[in-house]
């Protein structure tokens, strides 16, 4: 598949007109979902996701972990979302990824002061248009943060890749499908420290450490994002 | 020695069993002896099934798995009209351990599979360019399962080594369909090096005591090429850049000596 295509264009810039280390466009909201502790809504470029959190004793009681929390996420995809109908229900993929959500949730809940709890967090993809799993994160922690669950950290992620050999940030979905390498990475932006990563394709150790960097310097900004979203809600609250 | 498999996958090792293991590793010693980055002892039977295509029993310690290949015509996926396909996947059979059960696969198993699947499959190892029978048509379908029959941890690499292993010895049946029978094209030899993080060190190929006592795990696959195919961080638990880097580097050199002792 790969290279049968052109990603680059002769201006230096990518198809849709960015550069190399130039993000797609994100709005996250909260309060989405009233029903729920907590909600987000996030636009990502034209990725559309939904994600609500709810906070309650994990059933059945075997299943509870009498000192800590569990972090259960689920990422599910609309039948609409894609190009060709998505058969509803899990699947191998999202399974995967509602793992590795999960498992980069935990690390930024603090498990310990809700023992016994369990923090479903239902990620709905109304519209995927490449970098679901890191935008349905970002959203994740926003809503989880809305829901009143103690945090260390807001889990922020972003992906970066390899488009016609060149390393860039955001893949688009065109430079998902016919690129070389895909890296989705999230992080604790006050420790940087790494709480989701994968990778697949082919890329060299520099490129690697090129994308990781790119990725670095996007992080605060949707960081400021994410709080962003969390503070709009507050502050009409208090103006009510 | 004395030296009892753990039978629970949930953290229920003592907390002076826990304090052992850190402590020894602090030291650069792990508990059976070996140093961080050094592997268990490995055993690889090849061509174990022999009326698979291609088969190979890994034994990683007293991890044991056996893949084997089965290769049949099927349709081409729509999208890619002049190339075979590939399917792997790992069952965590519940003869290997008290928790696994039967039924339909968990997360974990789901993971593994996906995580071998990619090194694989991103490597170009198998040249699925050249299983075209007829163009849109006709294709050799791949089949790749592994079953794990005795799990005492780092499933991810002795998979790895096991898919390897059987691809490579695969032979394509084209004697079905009156060609002459060929070996599967093969253009790359990737390994997965997996490692934990146990206390401030990356602690490589852990047994399952030490994937209980981990926070975090990492898998490198890389190729011959050198460059890095897959990559993949997984259970609850962090990792500096710096240590992100370390372990591309640890799996680029451990996973170069894998291969030209187990591989070549």
């Amino acid at each position: 598949m790969e290279g049968n295509i052109k990603l680059i264009r002769d201006d230096g810039l990518r198809l849709d007109g960015r550069a190399n280390n130039e993000m797609r466009p994100i709005k996250i909201q909260t309060g989405v979902v009233q029903r729920a502790d907590g909600s987000a809504f996030i636009e990502w470029g034209a990725n559309k996701i939904i994600v609500a959190v709810y906070v309650r004793e994990a059933y059945p009681k075997h299943a509870q972990n009498i000192d800590r929390a569990i972090v259960k996420a689920r990422y599910n995809m609309s039948g609409y979302s894609v190009e060709e109908r998505k058969r509803p229900g899990p699947d191998r993929r999202t399974m995967e990824i509602s793992k590795v959500v999960s498992e980069a949730l935990s690390s930024a809940i603090v498990l310990e002061k809700l023992p016994r709890a369990e923090v479903d967090v239902f990620i709905q993809v109304l519209e995927a248009d490449a970098g679901t799993r890191i935008a349905s994160l970002t959203a994740s922690s926003v809503a989880v943060a809305d829901a009143g669950v103690p945090m260390r950290d807001l889990v922020v992620g972003c992906t970066a890749g390899k488009a016609d050999g060149k390393v860039v940030l955001d893949l688009s979905k065109d430079e998902d499908n016919f690129g070389q390498a895909d890296i989705p990475m999230a992080i604790l932006p006050r420790t940087g420290k790494v709480v989701l990563l994968q990778l697949d394709g082919n890329v060299t150790e520099e490129e690697f450490n090129e994308a990781t960097s790119m990725m670095m310097e996007a992080m605060p900004r949707i960081s400021e994002l994410q709080r962003n979203a969390l503070m709009d809600k507050y502050s009409l609250e208090d103006g009510e | 020695m004395v030296n009892k498999m753990p039978m629970d996958a949930s953290a229920v090792l003592s907390e002076i069993r826990k304090g052992f293991i850190l402590e020894s590793i602090k030291t650069g010693k792990r508990l059976d002896g070996r140093s961080l980055d050094e592997y268990r002892e490995i055993k690889i039977t090849e061509n174990f099934v022999p009326k698979a295509a291609g088969s190979a029993m890994v034994e990683m310690g007293r991890t044991k798995v056996v893949a084997g290949i089965k290769v049949e015509e099927g349709d081409p996926f729509e999208d890619s009209p002049d190339s075979g396909v590939m399917a792997l996947n790992i069952e965590l059979l519940p003869m290997a351990f008290p928790t696994f059960e039967s039924g339909p696969p968990s997360e974990q198993a789901i993971e593994y599979s996906r995580v071998v699947d990619r090194g694989i499959r991103e490597s170009k190892m198998v040249d699925t360019s050249k299983l075209v029978i007829e163009s849109g048509k006709r294709v050799w379908m791949i089949f790749v399962d592994i079953d794990v029959l005795n799990y005492d941890g780092n499933i991810i690499d002795a998979a790895t080594l096991a898919a390897v292993t059987a691809l490579k010895n695969t032979v394509v049946p084209a004697s079905k369909i009156g060609q002459k029978d060929y070996a599967l094209p093969i253009s790359a030899l990737p390994v997965s090096v997996t490692m934990v993080k146990i206390g401030d060190e990356l602690v490589c190929d852990p047994d399952l005591e030490e994937e209980q006592v981990s926070n975090g795990r990492i898998t490198v696959t890389i190729s011959e090429d050198h460059n890095i195919h897959a990559m993949q961080k997984g259970d609850i638990g962090e990792f500096s850049l710096d240590e992100i880097r370390k372990a591309i580097k640890t799996s680029s050199n451990i996973g170069n000596k894998l291969r030209e002792t187990y591989l070549r």
